[in-house]
């Protein structure tokens, strides 16, 4: 069994996870990345995606997140999200609405540089929705 | 002098009020506990933040990709003060010790012949700078229909902020809002949130960066994403200390007001128990010398 460490999961409006977990995957903004103990030092941004934490029991806890920024050092990871919530609790109606302010962040862009950083969101948005509407 | 039935009725009415101070102070303090337990959680994520920013700008370190939310413009003509009160009176001298503070800070930008912007959060304190300062509000932000504070109220505000800022509508934005230090005792405040100071790495935080550290995506665009985020938190937690420190002075202000009614109701039963005897005494009086007429 792999070693455990600390993971933190932590939303503006309060702190959600806070235990010994195995591993962690994290949508990082340059691809997915795994991160479990005695990880090297790294300091990403996050896109909207699926955190999946498999704690320190082996159950795995998944969690969907709103971009943030995760801090990894070799004695833990903390995982700072804009917006968190548990897959089991997520609001459809919000996550539609989220889809639908990107559309027309799209439609608003006025230069090439924010269309495509627009539309670069709305679809990690529209992949995220794919991915936890089977859940 | 009052009539009997005159001061019944006072009585009543007095009580009436005492039922609803009293009321209004339960639910404060209810309310009070509930902004505490909110300012508490969301403490963990303002503390990370500090941490990561104190980190990252280590790293940079102080170089020129220092992004211009951080440094400013390299002026101070032009100034946005956003001032955060309550949307709702009857909490003691809450809204107009914030709005004074503000008020203060705006007199003497104006006599350095600075330029002022103001943005409102909160009805109060909107009404209270219409009065002298109405042709310098850009705006007001009702948060009346808002039941809990969420991160997202802070983002839209911290958002407009930014956004003026890139077009450039100011130099330096300063936040009013009020300390919440205890129930009964808050303490106005200004935070000076753009340009935000560069943050000194705690020594937490310099053990932790002795490694090297790897950035993905680089970590000037990493500060570019974090500084306007950590300008949504600064505000985020000014709202909820303003919460906090609202119920904490409705809750004492409730309080005075249900004992000022207390006393208020002593004295008129007071008044209407010796105006009751005189009455009869006077009947009596009556009744005997017409006895002794006959």
């Amino acid at each position: 069994m792999a070693e455990a460490f600390k993971f933190e999961l932590v939303s503006p409006e309060r702190l959600l996870v806070s235990e010994q977990v195995e591993s962690v995957v994290i949508p990082g903004a340059e691809g997915e990345m795994t991160v479990m103990a005695h990880h090297a030092p790294v300091m990403t941004t996050i896109k909207p995606g699926v955190v999946t934490v498999k704690t320190a029991e082996g159950k795995a806890e998944r969690y969907v997140v709103f971009g943030g920024f995760a801090d990894i050092v070799p004695a833990g990871c903390t995982l700072l999200a804009e917006s968190a919530v548990h897959v089991a609790d997520i609001d459809r109606a919000d996550l539609a609405r989220r889809i639908q302010e990107a559309r027309e962040d799209v439609a608003d862009a006025k230069d090439d540089e924010t269309r495509s950083k627009a539309e670069q969101f709305l679809s990690q948005l529209t992949t995220l929705e794919g991915a936890i509407l089977p859940a | 002098m009052p009539s009997l039935k005159d001061l019944r009725n006072r009585i009543a009415s007095v009580k009436a009020t005492q039922k609803i101070t009293k009321a209004m102070q339960m639910v404060a303090a209810a309310k009070l506990r509930r902004a505490q337990e909110a300012a508490e959680a969301a403490r963990p994520y303002s503390e990370r933040m500090g941490a990561v920013l104190a980190n990252i700008t280590q790293a940079i370190g102080g170089g020129g990709e220092a992004p211009a939310l951080m440094t400013g413009t390299g002026k101070d003509d032009v100034h946005l003060l956003v001032v955060c009160t309550a949307e709702r009176g009857l909490c003691g001298g809450f809204n107009s010790q914030i709005a004074r503070l503000a008020r203060d800070h705006i007199r003497k930008l104006l006599a350095d012949g600075k330029q002022v912007k103001i943005i409102c959060v909160g009805k109060k304190g909107f009404d209270i700078l219409r009065r002298d300062y109405a042709a310098l509000i850009l705006e007001r932000v009702d948060l009346r229909e808002v039941k809990t504070l969420g991160f997202v109220n802070a983002d839209a505000i911290a958002k407009k902020v930014i956004q003026l800022f890139n077009e450039g509508g100011f130099d330096i934005c300063t936040l009013f809002y009020s300390q919440f230090k205890s129930v009964i005792s808050q303490v106005p405040t200004t935070q000076q949130i753009i340009p935000a100071g560069v943050p000194t790495a705690t020594a937490e935080a310099t053990d932790g960066g002795s490694a090297v550290y790897e950035y993905e995506p680089e970590p000037g665009e990493i500060l570019s994403d974090l500084i306007p985020r950590n300008i949504s938190v600064q505000v985020f937690r000014a709202l909820l200390e303003n919460a906090a420190g609202e119920m904490g002075a409705k809750m004492s202000a409730m309080d005075n007001a249900t004992r000022n009614a207390g006393d208020m109701i002593n004295k008129l039963s007071i008044t209407y128990n010796r105006q009751r005897q005189a009455q009869i005494t006077k009947e009596l009086i009556e009744i005997i010398s017409g006895a002794e007429a006959l």
